[in-house]
């Protein structure tokens, strides 16, 4: 029997060795004698070897810059319902993205970092687009990100798929009349191709929902003396959904599969499964990194617009700071944000440095994104490196010769996220039930979120 | 027993065993000392610490957290028994709690007999045993993520899809598999089935071969065939195992939600949605933080239906095992 001595003397061996393994935890980011460490954002995961690469290119300029800022970084992807884990558990890296629609509930809730300083101290702090600049401020003005990659809706095709069912690629439809007969022309000359689809899953589905609905002239929330009031049930949304009734169960266009999520979409559009489908204009990108798309055999035109109030729905993200980061390192954050997301867009060497990066790793430069700040910064910005453009300009022109006259519709203001999912179901139903009741299920969206909004303002 | 009625059988008289009563040592601090206590509570420490921190600790606070309004961000309040009445008002409720069971009723139908009889089967084969056993077990070995993907990929609706086409060859028309609200929780079963069927079969194996050969010779001398073999010998002599595999299998279903959450989200429409899913949701659907209160009530209810099912059970079987 061993002696209470001697179990005493392990158990306190035991407890020391045990405390030793729990201080190892490391402090990733933080900053010591002036040097600062800053985790950030990289790509999203399943982008390829050569998006790290061009990546790690301009880590290493910023890191050339400013010698005492060391940059790590980790692959982040923002969706709906990843984001929660990742806040809750603290392990957001210190400069991350967030949706336009969640970047002021955020703020308000003191999720992200007040850097309403190191903004202004940047050269173009009072430069920005007041409406743009609003998702990311409070009620006093103070900033808390900056908005980067301002996007509009469009409607992504497969030049070679068209080319194949005997279409023309570069007249894309301009109507939905022409986009449903292109998509049964596909459907029939192609066989396994869904010649039109679109998002169903994980808020995606009520995203591209509410982008038919306003290019049919609807709005899914309207406000009057700042009360909040969901408005799924218009008719245009049902007229959205109507169009995707008949193209399933009349002209069975839309292919076997009908759960899609923004990765599974664009997987399948790589892989030559779907002709046509609406998508971020800047969405070639991560085409090209995690689909294997080639940018030849991409196009993108507008969606058509019908009626007086029609839109293209907009969004963006906001490059945001963890506020758990101390001063130094939420003042290496802006830094970072500064170089890696907008000085691109206002400074010339900037702007050529990051466009030859890119097209060194054969990444896309040129695709189309929205005016950050005004229209002439962004013509300039174009002019500055169209030497580095390596997509064919003329495959997205149905798209950027018309996207500038439209009229641009941001995102429905309030529980944004909760109303996609909750169209998600709609969607679903239209696409799996011939029978499903469109006005009653949309009907079902407006209580259900209608009870959110009503229980923000108690 | 205890230490106090050891009953010594007193062979030499022939008689019934005379109880032997053995002194009680009276029991304080320094005889556990002097005992060894110490030594053992220093080998148990590390357990306890581990179970404490990982296992015991969270789920103290997830009853905590079942009465506190919380996204784990802004400061938690005390809210009673809201969380309990806003799941019991959801819509989702309902329909997680109906396809939950549907999904227990199909794994019950379909994948409790399966185990049994490939078992049974593979106990009667001469030789290659073994490598039937590994091929048995070898989709348990595969990792569930991947495993769901792998089917995702097969359950591919359109004609040109990996099982549409083989239902193509025994001319069956193409299924939408888990592109229909009808189809899918089935094909949800067929994927857990094949996924977690090894492993009951390896046990089942195990289970088989420990039934006494003389009990099969007595049958045969009794005019069984195979099928009486099986229905008087074989399952009554694997009861005990049995019982114990069905109520495993009924709480290892009602908790659900790699499948629902990987091919289907819980789509189409809610189809398959499951308890386990809508804890989730509750959890991390919305961007804006997370309703934990709701989340850890959901997950409260669940536990409590199951322990008190488990308790149920394990009642009324109490006369059919073994013990």
């Amino acid at each position: 029997m061993k002696s209470p001595g001697r179990i005493t003397a392990l158990a306190v061996a035991m407890l020391a060795g045990v405390g030793m393994l729990s201080a190892c935890s490391s402090g990733d980011s933080g900053s010591k004698d002036g040097k600062v460490t800053l985790v950030v954002a990289s790509l999203i995961p399943g982008s390829d070897a050569a998006a790290f690469e061009a990546f790690g290119a301009r880590v290493k300029q910023f890191e050339k810059k400013y010698p005492n800022i060391t940059i790590r970084s980790n692959e982040y992807q923002w969706t709906a319902s990843n984001f929660t884990a990742e806040l809750a558990g603290g392990t957001l890296p210190d400069v991350f993205n967030v949706p336009f629609t969640d970047s002021k509930a955020l703020l308000q809730a003191g999720q992200l970092a007040n850097i309403t300083d190191e903004v202004k101290a940047l050269p173009y702090g009072d430069k920005f687009n007041d409406k743009v600049l609003n998702v990311a401020q409070d009620d006093k003005g103070d900033i808390y990100g900056l908005p980067y990659g301002p996007y509009a809706m469009g409607l992504s095709y497969n030049r070679a798929l068209f080319t194949e069912a005997g279409l023309d690629p570069d007249k894309p439809p301009t109507t939905w009349d022409e986009v449903r007969a292109d998509a049964k022309t596909i459907s029939e000359k192609v066989p396994g191709v869904a010649g039109y689809m679109q998002m169903t899953t994980d808020a995606t589905g009520g995203w591209v929902l509410t982008t038919a609905s306003y290019a049919r002239g609807g709005r899914l929330e309207t406000v009057k003396d700042g009360k909040y009031t969901v408005t799924a049930d218009n008719s245009a949304t049902k007229d959205a959904l109507q169009y995707l009734h008949d193209l399933r169960w009349e002209d069975n266009s839309m292919g076997s599969n009908f759960l899609f999520g923004w990765s599974d979409i664009n997987q399948a559009f790589g892989a030559g499964q779907i002709a046509m489908y609406p998508s971020g204009s800047d969405v070639l990108t991560s085409l090209v990194q995690s689909d294997n798309v080639d940018p030849k055999d991409y196009g993108i035109t507008t969606l058509p617009l019908v009626g007086t109030n029609a839109g293209a729905l907009s969004g963006g993200n906001v490059a945001v700071v963890n506020p758990k980061a101390n001063r130094a390192t939420q003042e290496a954050a802006v830094k970072w944000i500064d170089f890696y997301y907008i000085s691109k867009l206002i400074d010339k060497n900037q702007a050529q440095a990051d466009a030859k990066v890119l097209a060194k790793s054969n990444q896309p430069v040129g695709v189309p994104t929205l005016p950050l700040f005004d229209q002439a910064t962004y013509d300039q910005n174009q002019d500055w490196i169209k030497d580095e453009v390596n997509i064919p300009l003329s495959n997205v022109k149905p798209f950027t010769s018309k996207i500038f006259d439209t009229n641009i519709v941001p995102e429905p203001a309030r529980h944004t996220q909760d109303l996609y999912k909750a169209l998600d179901t709609v969607v679903q139903a239209v696409l799996t039930d011939e029978n499903a009741d469109i006005d009653a299920l949309l009907k079902g969206v407006n209580k259900q979120v209608q009870a959110l909004i009503d229980a923000d303002a108690k | 027993m205890t230490a106090l009625d050891t009953r010594v059988p007193d062979q030499a008289l022939g008689t019934l065993p005379r109880p032997v009563r053995r002194v009680a040592v009276a029991r304080s601090p320094r005889t556990w000392l002097k005992g060894g206590g110490l030594g053992n509570l220093v080998f148990m420490l590390p357990m306890l610490l581990i179970f404490g921190v990982f296992s015991w600790s969270p789920i103290v606070q997830a009853i905590v957290m079942s009465f506190q309004k919380t996204n784990l961000v802004t400061p938690a309040t005390f809210v009673g028994f809201d969380n309990f009445v806003h799941v019991f008002q959801d819509p989702q409720f309902l329909t997680a709690v109906v396809n939950t069971g549907y999904f227990a009723v199909l794994a019950l139908l379909f994948g409790y007999p399966i185990p049994l009889v490939v078992a049974v089967l593979m106990s009667e084969v001469r030789r290659l045993k073994g490598l039937f056993s590994v091929l048995a077990y070898l989709p348990v070995v595969v990792p569930p993520v991947v495993a769901v993907l792998l089917w995702k990929f097969f359950y591919d609706a359109s004609p040109t899809g990996v099982f549409n086409t083989i239902l193509d060859w025994v001319g069956i028309a193409p299924q939408p598999w888990i592109q229909s609200a009808a189809t899918a929780m089935p094909s949800l079963v067929l994927e857990a089935t094949w996924a977690g069927a090894g492993g009951t079969i390896i046990i089942y194996l195990a289970a088989l071969s420990a039934v006494a050969p003389e009990l099969y010779d007595a049958a045969e001398m009794d005019g069984a065939g195979i099928w009486k073999k099986i229905w008087h010998v074989t399952l009554p002599q694997l009861r005990g195992i049995l019982l114990v595999t069905f109520i495993l299998q009924i709480i290892g279903t009602a908790q659900v939600f790699l499948e629902p959450f990987l091919f289907t989200d819980g789509g189409p429409v809610n189809s398959t949605l499951s308890v386990l899913l809508l804890i989730y949701r509750y959890a991390f659907q919305s961007s804006l933080g997370g309703n934990y209160g709701a989340a850890t009530a959901l997950s409260v209810l669940l536990a409590l239906v199951l322990a008190i099912l488990s308790l149920v059970y394990f009642r009324m079987t109490r006369s059919w095992s073994d013990n």
